[in-house]
C-alpha cells in the first residue's frame, strides 16, 4: 500500500505495476490486439475499405469473391466486402459489452456487497435467487428469454445482462465476506459510519481489483455469448453486420467460400483472446501493486 | 458412511430449494412476456373463443399464485404440456431429442478430462518449458473461442478438406437407427452387438464432442497446472525431492491428488456450459438433439415448449452437480470429516 499523498511512492508502484504487466510477453500481445482493434472500431468509417456495405447492398460485379488485394477477406454472396463488415461487427459487439457490463456489474456488486456485509437472512435470500441464475447454463437462460421477446439488439442486451450479474454478485460477495472481518471496517463499524459508508466508502474500494480484472474478461465473453445468440438466429437481425450471425450465414457456402465463415469466427476468436489476455495481465499487475 | 448420506441429503435439499426457484423463474419470465400467452401460443388464425377457452384451460385468468401453483401441479405429475409446433406432449418431444444431446455432452465430457488433465499435468511437470507453453497457448485458445467457431474449424478442415469425419449427423445415411432403449446410440448399437454401427456412430460423435470439448478442456488444462504448480512449491514436495523420490512418482502420488479436487469442482460448471453450448455444436454438425427443437420453438414462441426444455436442461444440470459433489466428498477426506461434523 502506497501512502496518499505521496507521489513518489505512488509512481513507484505504478511502475511496477507496469513492470509487472509487461514481463509477460502475451500480456503485451493482447494489449496490442485490444487496441488495434478498438481503434479500428472506433474510426470504422474512415479505416474501412467499402462502409456503403454496410446496409443490405453490395457490389454484385464483386459476388463471391475470394480474398485479394481488393478485398482482403473476400465478398459474401451479395458482394459486400467481409473486412468492412467485420470491423463494423467489432464495433457492435463492443458496444453491446459495454452496455451490457455497465448494467450487470453494478447490480452484482450492490447484491454482492449487501449479501457479504449484511448476512444473515438478507444473505441467505440474496444468494439463493444468485444461485438460482447460476444453475441454469448461461446460455440456455439468454435463449429463454430471448424466445419471450422480440429478437432485437436491444433485447439481445437486455437477456444476457439478466445472466451475468450473478456472477458478480457471487464474486463481490466472497471479497466482501473477507473484508468485512479485517480491522478498518470494524473501526468503521465503532465511529459509527453509516451501512452506506461502510459498503461504498471502505469495502467497495478495496472490491475494485477484481472488478477490473473480471470486467476486462468479460467484455471478450460477453462477445462471445452475443455472438453464440447471434449465431442460433436469437440475436441481431440483417443487415446488420453482426459477427456470429455472419458465422451462421456463410456455413451454408461451405466448404467453397469458406472465407466467409472462417475469417468472421477468427475475428471473434482474436477478440476474445484479446481481452483474456490483457485481463490476466491486469491480474498480475494487481498483484504486484498490493 | 452415514456422514456421506447426510451431506447428500443436505446437498439435495439444496438443489430442491434451487429447481423450485428456477421454476419460479421461468414461470416469472413466461408471465411478464408482452402479450396474451393464449393469443400467441393459438396463433394469428384462432377465434376469441377458441383464445377463451384456452384462457380458462391453462388458468390465465386466475392471480399470479394461482397460476403458479397449477403450473407445479402438472409438473409434479411430469406434465409440461403440449408443444404447438409439433402437436405432441413436450415430454415427448424432450424424451426423442433429449439423449441426442446428452451423449454428445458426456463424449464430451469425457474428452474435456481424458485431455485437459494430461495436458496441465504436462505442463506443470515441464513448467516453463516447451510443452508448457504450448500447454498453455492450446488451453488458452480453447477458453477463448466459442464452440461454434471451433465446430465450423474442425469441420472445414478435417470434414471438407481432409475427408477425414463425416460432416453432419450421427449416422450415415441408410444405417439403420439402433432400435433403443437409451438414445445413446453408443450404448444402442453395442447392446445391439452391431460393431460397424458403433463405430459409425463414433466416427460421427468424434468432431462434435472435440468442439464442444474444446473450452472446458481448456479451463480443466489451466486449473489444473495451476493447481498442480501449488502442489509442488510446498514443502512436502521439496523434501520428497531431497529424498530423491523419481519425478514421475512425485507428480502422481504427491501433486496430483490434491490438485485433482478443486479441478473436479469445476467439471459441474463446465458441464452446464456444455448443455448450453450444445445447442452451437449441433447447430454446426446438424446434430438431431435439443437444439434444433429448443431454436425452432423459441422462434415459434412456444411457450410450453421452452419452459419444459429449460427445465429440463436445468434438471440435468443439478443432477450432474449433485453427482461431482458426491465424487468430490469420496476423494477428500477432509471435506468429508467436516460434512460429519456439520
Amino acid at each position: 500500500m502506497s501512502e496518499p499523498g505521496s507521489p513518489v511512492l505512488a509512481s513507484r508502484t505504478r511502475s511496477k505495476a507496469w513492470a509487472a504487466y509487461t514481463a509477460d510477453p502475451l500480456s503485451v500481445i493482447g494489449l496490442v490486439i485490444v487496441v488495434a482493434i478498438v481503434a479500428l472500431a472506433i474510426f470504422a468509417p474512415f479505416v474501412t475499405p467499402y462502409p456503403d456495405h454496410v446496409g443490405p447492398t453490395g457490389d454484385f460485379a464483386a459476388m463471391n469473391a475470394a480474398p485479394s488485394a481488393d478485398f482482403w477477406f473476400g465478398t459474401d454472396v451479395i458482394g459486400r466486402d467481409l473486412f468492412t463488415r467485420i470491423i463494423y461487427g467489432y464495433r457492435l459487439s463492443l458496444i453491446m459489452a459495454i452496455v451490457v457490463l455497465a448494467i450487470a456489474t453494478p447490480i452484482g456488486v450492490i447484491v454482492g456487497l449487501v449479501a457479504g456485509y449484511k448476512g444473515g437472512w438478507t444473505d441467505y435470500v440474496l444468494m439463493r435467487i444468485t444461485d438460482v441464475f447460476l444453475a441454469v447454463p448461461p446460455l440456455v437462460l439468454a435463449m429463454a428469454i430471448m424466445g419471450f421477446l422480440e429478437p432485437t439488439l436491444m433485447n439481445g442486451m437486455l437477456a444476457i445482462t439478466a445472466m451475468w450479474w450473478p456472477w458478480y454478485a457471487r464474486l463481490i460477495y466472497n471479497v466482501t465476506r473477507a473484508e468485512a472481518q479485517e480491522g478498518y471496517v470494524l473501526a468503521a463499524e465503532t465511529v459509527g459510519a453509516s451501512t452506506a459508508h461502510i459498503l461504498f466508502r471502505e469495502i467497495l474500494p478495496n472490491c475494485w481489483p477484481s472488478i477490473l480484472t473480471k470486467m476486462t474478461l468479460d467484455i471478450g465473453f460477453v462477445i462471445l455469448m452475443a455472438s453464440s445468440l447471434s449465431f442460433l438466429g436469437l440475436g441481431v437481425q440483417p443487415p446488420t453486420p453482426d459477427l456470429g450471425s455472419m458465422v451462421a450465414d456463410g456455413a451454408k457456402y461451405m466448404p467453397d467460400a469458406w472465407w466467409l465463415t472462417i475469417y468472421p469466427a477468427l475475428a471473434i476468436l482474436l477478440i476474445v483472446l484479446g481481452f483474456n489476455l490483457v485481463g490476466d495481465g491486469l491480474r498480475e499487475a494487481f498483484e504486484a501493486e498490493s | 458412511m452415514s456422514n456421506i448420506l447426510r451431506s447428500l441429503l443436505h446437498r439435495l435439499g439444496a438443489a430442491l430449494i434451487v429447481m423450485i426457484g428456477i421454476s419460479m423463474l421461468i414461470f416469472a419470465i413466461a408471465r411478464v412476456m408482452p402479450g396474451d400467452p393464449a393469443r400467441i401460443a393459438l396463433g394469428p388464425n384462432a377465434t376469441a373463443e377458441q383464445v377463451a377457452a384456452l384462457r380458462l384451460e391453462r388458468h390465465l385468468d386466475a392471480s399470479l399464485p394461482v397460476q403458479y401453483w397449477e403450473f407445479v401441479k402438472s409438473l409434479a405429475t411430469g406434465d409440461l404440456g403440449k408443444s404447438l409446433y409439433t402437436n405432441r406432449p413436450v415430454t415427448t418431444d424432450i424424451a426423442q431429442f433429449l439423449p441426442a444431446t446428452l451423449e454428445l455432452v458426456f463424449v464430451s465430457g469425457i474428452l474435456m478430462v481424458l485431455i485437459g488433465l494430461p495436458l496441465g499435468i504436462l505442463s506443470a511437470h515441464f513448467r516453463g518449458r516447451f510443452p508448457d507453453h504450448v500447454g498453455r497457448l492450446i488451453s488458452l485458445l480453447g477458453v477463448c473461442t466459442p464452440a461454434f467457431v471451433w465446430g465450423v474449424i474442425l469441420q472445414l478442415v478435417f470434414g471438407y478438406f481432409w475427408g477425414w469425419f463425416p460432416i453432419e449427423g450421427r449416422l450415415l445415411e441408410g444405417t439403420p437407427i439402433p432400435p433403443g432403449p437409451t438414445g445413446f446410440y453408443l450404448i444402442d448399437m453395442a447392446m445391439a452387438g452391431n460393431g460397424a454401427g458403433f463405430l459409425d456412430a463414433l466416427h460421427h460423435l468424434i468432431l462434435p464432442a472435440l468442439a464442444l470439448a474444446m473450452s472446458g478442456l481448456g479451463q480443466t488444462a489451466r486449473l489444473t497446472r495451476s493447481n498442480m504448480n501449488e502442489v509442488y512449491d510446498r514443502p512436502y514436495v521439496e523434501m520428497a525431492r531431497a529424498y530423491g523420490f523419481p519425478a514421475r512418482r512425485i507428480a502422481t502420488r504427491y501433486a496430483f491428488r490434491p490438485a485433482l479436487i478443486p479441478t473436479l469442482t469445476i467439471l459441474g460448471l463446465e458441464f452446464a456450459a456444455m448443455l448450453g453450448n450444445a445447442f452451437l455444436v449441433e447447430k454446426v454438425f446438424g446434430w438431431p438433439g435439443l437444439s434444433r427443437y429448443g431454436v425452432e420453438v423459441i422462434l415459434r414462441k412456444d411457450l410450453d415448449a421452452i419452459v419444459g426444455t429449460v427445465l429440463v436442461i436445468a434438471a440435468a444440470f443439478l443432477i450432474v452437480n449433485i453427482i461431482v459433489d458426491i465424487l468430490v466428498n469420496v476423494i477428500n477426506p477432509r471435506i468429508r470429516l467436516a460434512a460429519g461434523r456439520a
